[in-house]
């Protein structure tokens, strides 16, 4: 079965991970965001040859170090203890965010409170009052790779859409995220337009009622 | 002129006095330099501002400086961790101010400050809460945000090892801002596991060249423990 098929069931966390692994294209120098897209790394194959950064410094980072391999001065952006793959590299914060920022990773997978048809990027604070904000390198992944990813439930526990008309979450980025994962459907936007490139266990018509963008199908 | 070598942690950081800004390195606690902190926090200096990439992890280094109150102003991109309980109270208790600066724009305006550089235009938190009130321009279609440099007084650093001529190295992830961070202060003190002979490390090995380290210090440290030492 394709990876772009629809489905008639809801994807899983775990299904999601694989499908955005399975859309990686092979040889890709890769930035997996903190949470949800962390689990990509999971799915990804020898056969890919993929190289993950991570934005304190390395290139060719392995998977969670477990036991004995388990040592502080190698760890992840989520301050996880992480291992290293032959070929790995190591540089400082300037050079590592500059290899961001200059557009020299491929994809960038992160998680989000909110995009817009824009592809507008809000996940870095909720602008709830009395919140300490924290931004962290969000800022700089989502307007530095040549494509953004987004990982994300598609509707609040309140059932709103997260894929709105306009932010209305504090912004991270402006007009960066190029692909939406959803559990209900994965979204491709470009030049201002969001298509439905695949449904799972639910139809075009009823994500069109639910989300208040204008859909077209992929 | 090589490096001063200081004999204990305390005289590394004598000179660190009262409203100094201060960089110090790390990632969380790889490359957080916990003798050095630990020294200028008995030592006494106070009213400082502190530049690192967080605001403190459980109940050490940084941590504790900020729980003696001995930070005015902290400079970081990620202040709010689920171990950063001093920080948290210092900050609802309005007792200490926060600059949040995203962590590449943090590195490079450490970076710009070493390179003589008087400002520069990135991408990075355009059209943001971040960048509000600050300078922007718009260059082949992008917009930009002027950011300037952050210079300091002291940097504190640590490394795995240093030559007697202050070249560094070292090691993995827990390199992150030293490098940086030792370009851009009027003084930089490092402290390494070991200080060895000017020819033990091969020149195609320095990270930090020792024209930029200021004094080092020999603290036996080891690599980071996998988690920090909590008292909660």
């Amino acid at each position: 079965m394709s990876e772009r098929a629809d489905t008639d069931a809801a994807l899983t966390r775990d299904e999601m991970a694989r499908l955005v692994a399975a859309d990686i294209p092979a040889g890709a120098f890769v930035n997996l965001g903190i949470g949800q897209p962390t689990n990509v790394s999971n799915h990804l194959t020898a056969e890919q040859g993929i190289t993950l950064h991570t934005e304190n410094g390395m290139l060719g980072m392995g998977p969670v170090a477990a036991g004995d391999e388990i040592d502080g001065d190698l760890i992840n952006a989520g301050k996880i203890p992480v291992t290293e793959l032959p070929g790995a590299s190591y540089f400082h914060h300037a050079d590592s965010f500059a290899m961001m920022r200059g557009g020299h990773l491929d994809v960038c997978v992160l998680g989000a409170f909110q995009v817009s048809a824009a592809g507008d990027l809000a996940n870095w604070h909720t602008g709830a009052p009395g919140a300490i904000p924290a931004v962290g390198g969000a800022m700089d992944l989502a307007i530095g790779a040549k494509q953004t990813w987004v990982m994300m439930s598609l509707f609040t526990k309140s059932g709103e859409s997260k894929l709105v008309d306009a932010l209305t979450y504090p912004v991270t980025g402006l007009g960066c995220v190029s692909r939406i994962y959803t559990e209900q459907a994965v979204f491709v936007l470009a030049d201002g337009g969001v298509a439905v490139r695949s449904t799972h266990g639910t139809t075009f018509a009823e994500l069109q009622e639910r989300v208040p963008v204008e859909l077209t199908r992929a | 002129m090589a490096p001063r070598i200081a004999e204990q942690a305390a005289d590394a950081v004598a000179q660190i006095t009262d409203g100094s800004t201060v960089l110090i390195g790390g990632f969380g606690n790889a490359g957080q330099p916990m003798e050095l902190i630990d020294a200028l926090l008995e030592g006494g200096a106070t009213d400082l501002t502190v530049v690192n990439n967080n605001a403190g992890q459980a109940d050490a280094g940084l941590a504790l400086l900020i729980r003696e109150r001995r930070v005015r102003k902290m400079i970081c991109s990620f202040p709010r961790q689920s171990d950063s309980w001093h920080f948290d109270e210092a900050y609802r208790a309005g007792e200490i101010e926060l600059e949040l600066v995203p962590q590449g724009n943090l590195a490079e305006r450490i970076r710009a400050a070493g390179a003589g550089i008087g400002g520069f235009f990135t991408p990075t938190g355009y059209g943001t809460l971040l960048a509000e009130g600050k300078e922007t321009r718009e260059i082949d279609g992008v917009g930009y945000v002027l950011e300037t440099p952050i210079k300091a007084d002291f940097a504190l650093i640590k490394a795995l090892r240093a030559d007697t001529f202050g070249n560094l190295v070292y090691r993995k992830t827990a390199r992150n801002f030293g490098p940086v961070m030792a370009t851009a202060a009027a003084s930089a003190i490092v402290q390494v596991d070991e200080i060895v002979p000017v020819g033990d490390i091969d020149p195609e090995h320095v990270a930090t060249p020792g024209i930029y380290v200021d004094t080092l210090v020999a603290i036996a440290s080891g690599p980071t423990p996998a988690l920090a030492p909590t008292e909660k």
